[in-house]
């Protein structure tokens, strides 16, 4: 089944103001670029974005920030982002915070017909606040929900037609399962090749997930914290 | 004399078991890479997705789709792999890493931790410190034995948000080893060199347990 669209436009059809959107990525790593700058071009706003994080002031999520077009982040760590902290202490973005693993967790069980499942983090904590516990073999786990995005955007590195994706190295992170989210995932690739091209064996997110695909223009791929160490 | 970062990373260093696999936190834990015993072979797993992190590129190899949970450039070194972000907390979750070390602003002896919120200050988040102290088996707490301020972080019970309830096991600090006891109070284990029990003492707030003569620490100066 091909799932190609011509472009970042055409993949970006139907995202509207006030939807909730799952985007892939970890820091800058693995994110979605060509939708994030179509998210911008397009000025929708009112968005409730779920991703790890939120970027930096002038990369990733904080594109979106610039303009105000988010109106809630739900991310497990949003550091280094100044923008960011200044909505938030003003109260112009609401932000839920949620233990990393439990992010990761909901995501896939919202793509897996899981409603909800206990995780034991978070027990104890402000995370619990609200929340069903419940005691199993003596220790004690939190009830969490999955969610209901409009949208899941994701980046891989390679993907066919047929939308099986590849990721490569640390960019792979929360893109499989916000992949399996999404309504309607849209799928970036820096390489699109042709069914076969991709060795079956090796394929990351199954191509039934992804309802659309294209090759992105272009790739910045920003560091956030280059780091080396010193020839010997 | 009390230990520096380095010190603490190198006394942590000495509780690494051959073929363990360990999540070192940001911070001092990050250090602890550095001094592996000799003829120990553990594996780095950082949650972000990757097990057999290798030390920092050189430059001119970075590697943007190649980072470690704290977002620096990383390697991977030959046998490494990659995953997803729900398989690396199932890895967490499931008890399958062997050792967490992580830094904290405040440990009670009862084993709570606090490290991800400070009330008044912009709340960054808690990645994924929530996931692994819930889980982690064996968890050692890398960090300062008292604050900026001289105030103790080994306390009776925690005064800022909670990360996790009754999981620290040990504490590591610049001026102790410490045992988290399961019926509550720090045990404490080893001094650092030339610092005395009433040093330790002074410094902790929380109910400090000392039976018989308490050893000094021997940390190796060399590590590979």
């Amino acid at each position: 089944m091909n799932k190609v669209v011509a472009n970042v436009k055409e993949a970006c059809e139907g995202l509207e103001s006030g939807m909730t959107i799952m985007l892939g990525g970890f820091g800058l790593c693995g994110i979605p670029e060509n939708c994030i700058a179509e998210m911008v071009n397009l000025g929708i706003n009112d968005l409730t974005c779920i991703s790890n994080n939120a970027g930096v002031d002038d990369f990733g999520l904080g594109f979106l920030l610039q303009g105000r077009q988010i109106k809630k982040m739900i991310s497990s760590y949003v550091g280094e982002n100044d923008e960011f902290e200044r909505q938030m202490l003003s109260g112009e973005l609401d932000v839920e915070l949620i233990p990393q693993g439990t992010l990761a967790e909901r995501c896939r069980a919202t793509g897996a017909g899981i409603p909800a499942f206990y995780t034991p983090a978070g027990f104890g904590t402000e995370v619990e606040e609200g929340k069903e516990t419940r005691e199993f073999n003596g220790k004690m786990y939190v009830l969490e929900k999955a969610f209901e995005p409009d949208f899941a955007i994701v980046k891989a590195w390679k993907g066919d037609t047929q939308g099986n994706l590849i990721f490569k190295g640390t960019a792979r992170n929360f893109n499989p399962m916000m992949a399996m989210a999404g309504k309607i995932t849209i799928a970036e690739v820096e390489e699109l090749v042709e069914p076969g091209e991709l060795d079956p064996n090796q394929i990351h997110t199954p191509g039934i997930f992804v309802q659309r695909i294209f090759q992105g223009e272009k790739y910045e791929k920003r560091i956030e914290q280059r780091t080396v160490r010193q020839k010997e | 004399m009390a230990l520096d970062k380095k010190g603490i990373a190198k006394r942590i260093a000495q509780e690494l078991r051959d073929g363990w696999y360990v999540n070192l936190g940001i911070g001092i834990p990050t250090l602890i890479a550095n001094y592996i015993p000799q003829g120990i072979e553990v594996e780095f797993q950082s949650e972000n997705g990757i097990l057999g992190m290798g030390p920092f590129p050189y430059e001119g190899n970075e590697d943007a789709d190649l980072i470690n949970a704290g977002k620096q450039t990383i390697t991977a070194l030959p046998g490494a792999v990659y995953f997803d972000s729900a398989l690396s907390f199932a890895m967490i979750r499931g008890q399958h890493v062997q050792l967490t070390v992580l830094g904290a602003m405040e440990v009670s002896e009862n084993g709570d931790i606090a490290n991800w919120k400070i009330p008044g200050r912009m709340v960054k988040g808690m990645g994924g410190a929530m996931d692994l102290v819930a889980s982690a088996e064996n968890i050692i707490v890398a960090m300062m034995h008292t604050n900026k301020k001289g105030e103790s972080k080994l306390l009776p019970s925690c005064s800022l948000p909670l990360t996790g309830v009754n999981c620290i096991k040990k504490v590591v600090t610049n001026l102790a080893v410490l045992d988290v006891l399961p019926e509550g109070g720090f045990k404490l284990i080893e001094r650092a060199p030339g610092v005395s029990v009433e040093e330790i003492q002074q410094a902790t707030a929380g109910k400090l347990l000392i039976e018989g003569d308490i050893p000094e620490m021997t940390i190796e100066q060399e590590g590979k």
